[in-house]
């Protein structure tokens, strides 16, 4: 039964995986953030800020919506849920040869500006693809205060 | 460099990125065949790839994000969110019979076993 199911060159994924996440952290351009150290989370997040707003993008896969905790609390952002270990029932004469997936609950907390507006937080799921959108407040915008 | 170069060099290579990240996959083999799970946050059915030429099956997609204007990335994870692995098949699978599933970014590829190579039950014929 054995090497039915070979990984092409057996090594390289491995391999190739550790050259992916050297290459991440060393990645010219862009500054190096030490928090990108943090590798083999779940799930991956990126976060982005515009004018308007700080959109924060979580690569879920294979989570269903009703199973995602999203909470937003004293300017943290959390992300929380689970996934399982979604198998055709274990049978008798199952061989497993590669078990990488993430199993388990995961809970990710990401610290907003804070000129984010807890009030005003979008989600939306699609593909495995969490998007967060925090809106920013208005008042935050610069403004001039009269001495009197 | 005339079109038909320009052709055949699409052909060979879609317009991909060169850094491509290894998705994680669960694999599960039992008597008909071989379940594939593979993580591709953010893949549709129309950017997903799976491919077989002789015994090399290539899975692969790209994540579509869409980022309001003006964003400034403040930290990024997966800056750039293809995908692709490639495995490679022995004689007993049947890659002309691999079924393929797509559900909220989790790729589930079933292989079966060729007929000859599962185990089988022989009927007696009487007369």
């Amino acid at each position: 039964m054995n090497g039915s199911f070979r990984f092409a060159g057996d090594l390289f994924p491995e391999l190739t995986r550790l050259q992916q996440r050297l290459d991440e952290v060393f990645q010219t351009g862009g500054a190096a953030n030490i928090r990108e150290l943090a590798r083999g989370t779940f799930p991956a997040v990126n976060i982005g800020s515009s004018p308007d707003s700080v959109e924060v993008l979580a690569f879920a896969p294979g989570i269903d919506a009703k199973s995602l905790q999203i909470t937003v609390d004293k300017g943290l952002l959390v992300i929380a849920g689970e996934r399982n270990r979604n198998q055709d029932s274990n049978g008798d004469n199952q061989n497993v040869y590669a078990q990488e997936r993430f199993a388990g609950s995961f809970r990710r907390v990401i610290s907003l500006p804070e000129d984010a507006d807890p009030g005003k937080v979008e989600a939306s799921l699609r593909d495995g693809l969490l998007r967060v959108s925090v809106a920013k407040r208005e008042s935050s915008k610069p403004r001039q205060i009269a001495v009197n | 460099m005339n079109n038909t170069t320009n052709v055949t060099k699409v052909d060979q290579a879609p317009a991909v990125p060169q850094a491509a990240l290894v998705p994680a996959v669960d694999i599960v083999e039992n008597e008909v065949g071989i379940t594939l799970l593979a993580d591709m946050p953010g893949v549709s059915k129309d950017r997903l790839g799976v491919r077989v030429d002789g015994e090399n099956l290539l899975i692969e997609g790209s994540a579509e994000v869409k980022v309001p204007e003006n964003l400034e990335i403040v930290h990024s994870e997966i800056r750039n969110p293809y995908f692709r692995r490639s495995f490679t098949l022995s004689r007993e699978l049947d890659a002309s019979k691999i079924e393929a599933s797509l559900r909220d970014g989790v790729l589930r590829l079933h292989i079966p076993k060729a007929e000859e190579a599962r185990p089988r039950r022989i009927e007696v014929k009487v007369g």
